[in-house]
């Protein structure tokens, strides 16, 4: 029993770090106050950009993944000068770029069907992969998958623990009072709208090089939009998002081996499951109205323009 | 830098802290402060005296550096210096506790004052360092509490805490004892004055004339953007500073005896309401009539259930059917608009965001509640009825503002209720329900709605004011009752009490008289 179980514990981890980027990313960028629903098309922008990097020069998927942060991050300055310096609709704005990340990855993918990569060989930690069970299950992963945990501990840090952390949300929750005690309201939601787009990106990349190393058109299937619904199931906090992602990632693998099993249900039935199951247990568990209420970034959605 | 002169040169005695020179402000359809001169030695407490829009908030922006002059200079300790924003006017040692606080709800308060102090970021420090500063102003504070579940007067606290901690020359507050209560006011003003004692120059912006005779030596009074007058408020009274403030004689309000037909029309019966807000009051047994021709004012501090008891009678949280009735009907399952075809009209607490809608014109704003005075005709909105309506509004309420097409921000506080509150009364009702009917409301406009309220009851309109300012309360009230602890005490008339009594009652001491003895809480 234990014997199958390992893989599939296993391959959630790699299922759901996608997730993990991107949802860190759009945590931030709300967190400021800014609602960015083009996470999708970054993702899709960012696995286009990686896959084509990684195989025109051959630099593998670390090559990849900054090509991917890179491209993100250039589709969320697009965002952010619509939404944030030309004061554009954020909803409106997000689903703009989504649209068109799905329009330009197509577009560039043409030519990238064919070919495919090798992928990340997993890395054993030292001493913590020898224990039994559990090391083969969290410590014996690509080191992208290591990466996240590194990124959720940050944000979870600059969130709880620094100035930077508590500028964010006090821009989140009151641009116009952040503005009155002097701070840079539009810079500091640059900033978070500008990682989240990288970690989309990443995201993005880490689907086409590693995940499933090849490019296929729209292989992001929705998990951006799962992403966006994560960042508010987890009451904006980090540690219920990664819950929440891991989660979808099981869910993933679970509905895989299912199929592989030969269970009677439509195949696409099957993989409905995991975004029916993700969002029904978080809408469960986030149905306590205090915790909302005190995470929730008073100006989400809210377009702020410093005035005289 | 500018911020490290005043140390290097300290200021011979008798110069003055700070000295605006002829500020002029011009906005396109006003002119906000016009050639105004202010002096402010160290260690003075200096009122700034005027009515709403007499151009008192504007020209301490521009000593905040919120705003920029158009004409004039800042002299700062004898030297000439620009303010070009917030944060150099707090370099400058200047701090500003604003009338509608600059606080972050979610915060706690060592976080919120962590945003405005510079240094290394050490929370547990900074609490520190805010107990020893709140315990040595007599100003408490616990530093961990999230700042949303504080009340009105704790909020000020922090911020006035958080400007102490900058160690200011100058500290402005803005119209700061209008949340307070009357034990709240004396330990601001003990603090205040323990801060002058200090050498902080302290500008008081009020329109309170007793506070300012109580606490300030010199006042500056302003009208319509120009200063009036210097006063020494010590050896003036109320009435002669109001001359200067407002141009005329204070206004007293006249209350006629009522000689119509009496008849309950607000019956409040048994009324039980459980919250599930962590931070709210549930509402226990109350019992309240309003009678056509009355006002009923119900005193209180605010988060004794005033909201909720709000919410049950105005129809935004529904209730058992029989306990509220309006008239001979029973409304407490009606919704708001439903109790409002009964004859009901409420004034909330909250002007922006809740009487009227802020980036809306004035016009769109009356349609919101007196659509049913025939300006939507098969679904479609009549605009020029609507228009006309905001017209005669400001008209007959004379509400300052460039006419029906502002928007509802664009008026100040007094203005914006004159405008709410005749947008009610317009619609001829038979119940008027208000909240903090003059909540940072000056002098004159105070008073001109008082007098409304108390004119409309005369014409047989039930009146019920839930207000925190007592005065207020014995000035136009028939019978006054206590909501403390989310219940009510029996109203009174208000000749049978007095301010004592009151003040009593509002920390609970009344639950054993009026209900038997069985279950007082102290």
């Amino acid at each position: 029993m234990i014997d199958h179980l390992i893989p599939i514990l296993a391959g959630t981890l790699a299922a759901a770090t996608p997730l993990v980027f991107a949802g860190l990313g759009e945590l931030v960028a709300e967190k400021s106050g800014v609602i960015n629903l083009g996470v999708e098309g970054m993702i899709l922008i960012g696995a286009i950009a990686g896959f084509a990097f990684a195989t025109q020069t051959g630099g593998g998927a670390g090559a990849g993944l900054i090509a991917g942060a890179v491209a993100g991050t250039l589709a969320a300055t697009l965002f952010a000068i619509l939404s944030l310096s030309l004061g554009a609709n954020q909803a409106a704005a997000g689903l703009a770029l989504t649209i068109f990340g799905i329009g330009l990855s197509a577009f560039i993918g043409q030519s990238f069907v064919s070919y495919s990569l090798p992928g990340l060989k997993p890395w054993d930690i030292p001493l913590l992969s020898d224990i039994p069970v559990i090391g083969r299950i969290l410590f014996h992963q690509d080191w992208v998958v290591y990466l996240s945990w590194v990124v959720a501990l940050a944000v979870a840090w600059v969130l709880a623990k620094t100035r930077l952390g508590l500028l964010l949300k006090a821009v989140g929750e009151s641009p116009e009072s952040a503005h009155a005690i002097g701070y840079p309201v539009i810079a500091i939601r640059y900033g978070a709208v500008l990682f989240g787009g990288a970690m989309a990106g990443i995201a993005g990349a880490y689907l086409s090089t590693v995940y499933t190393p090849l490019w296929v058109q729209n292989m992001s299937a929705g998990r951006g939009w799962i992403a966006v619904a994560l960042v508010v199931f987890a009451t904006w906090k980090p540690g219920r998002l990664m819950l929440g992602a891991y989660l979808f990632g099981g869910m993933t693998i679970l509905q895989l081996h299912a199929q592989g099993l030969g269970i009677r249900v439509p195949s696409q039935l099957m993989s409905a499951i995991p975004y029916a199951a993700t969002v029904l247990v978080l809408v469960l568990i986030s149905r306590d109205r205090k915790l909302l209420q005190l995470n929730l970034p008073a100006s989400l959605g809210k377009s702020f323009m410093p005035g005289g | 830098m500018l911020t490290t002169a005043p140390l290097d040169h300290p200021p011979p005695t008798g110069e003055p802290r700070l000295q605006l020179l002829h500020i002029t402000k011009r906005y396109p359809s006003v002119v906000a402060n016009d050639d105004v001169s202010l002096t402010v030695m160290p260690g003075e407490i200096h009122a700034v005296l005027g009515e709403n829009g007499a151009g008192k908030s504007t020209l301490m922006k521009v000593i905040y550096g919120a705003v920029h002059a158009d004409i004039g200079e800042i002299m700062w300790n004898g030297r000439q210096v620009h303010i070009a924003n917030p944060a150099a006017a707090r370099a400058l040692g200047i701090g500003m506790v604003f009338q509608h606080f600059s606080l972050f709800e979610t915060l706690s308060v060592v976080e919120n004052i962590a945003l405005v102090i510079g240094g290394k970021f050490d929370l547990p420090a900074l609490a520190e360092r805010v107990k020893s500063v709140s315990e040595k102003y007599g100003l408490p504070l616990d530093p961990n509490r999230l700042v949303h579940s504080l009340s009105v007067g704790e909020r000020q606290r922090v911020e006035i805490v958080r400007c102490l901690l900058q160690n200011p020359q100058l500290l402005i507050l803005d119209e700061p004892t209008s949340v307070l209560t009357p034990q709240a006011v004396r330990k601001l003003f003990e603090t205040l004055r323990q801060l002058a004692a200090e050498g902080v120059s302290i500008l008081y912006i009020s329109h309170k004339l007793h506070e300012i005779q109580e606490l300030c030596d010199t006042a500056t009074v302003m009208r319509g953007g120009k200063v009036t007058g210097h006063a020494t408020p010590r050896n003036e009274t109320p009435a002669s500073m109001a001359r200067m403030m407002i141009g005329r004689e204070l206004p007293v309000c006249h209350a006629e005896p009522y000689t119509g037909v009496s008849a309950p029309v607000l019956q409040v019966r048994g009324l039980t309401q459980p919250t599930d807000d962590p931070f709210g009051t549930p509402l226990e047994g109350i019992d309240l009539t309003v009678n056509s021709g009355e006002i009923v004012g119900i005193a209180g501090i605010s988060g004794n259930g005033q909201a909720e008891l709000l919410a049950a009678l105005s129809g935004e949280a529904l209730v058992a059917s029989d306990m509220v009735r309006v008239g001979d009907k029973p409304a407490g399952a009606l919704n708001a608009a439903q109790r409002r075809d009964l004859g009901l009209v409420f004034v909330p607490e909250e002007r922006l965001g809740r009487g009227a809608v802020p980036s809306l014109s004035l016009t769109d704003n009356a349609l919101l509640t007196a659509h049913r005075q025939g300006m939507v005709k098969n679904g479609l909105v009549n605009y020029a009825a609507a228009k006309d309506f905001a017209t005669r509004d400001i008209a007959r309420f004379d509400v300052r503002t460039g006419g029906a097409a502002s928007a509802a921000r664009s008026l100040s506080g007094g203005n914006l209720q004159k405008f709410i509150v005749g947008r009610e009364i317009m619609q001829t009702p038979k119940l008027m329900i208000v909240a903090q009917p003059t909540w940072g409301v000056d002098v004159g406009a105070s008073a001109f709605l008082r007098q409304t309220l108390i004119d409309l009851s005369r014409q047989g309109v039930a009146v019920l004011v839930i207000s925190e300012e007592l005065e207020e309360l014995f000035e136009i009230c028939d019978r006054i009752a206590v909501l403390a602890g989310g219940k009510l005490s029996e109203a009174v008339p208000k000749q049978q009490t007095d301010a004592e009594a009151i003040g009593l009652k509002m920390s609970g001491l009344f639950a054993g008289t009026t209900h038997g003895g069985s279950h007082a809480s102290a």
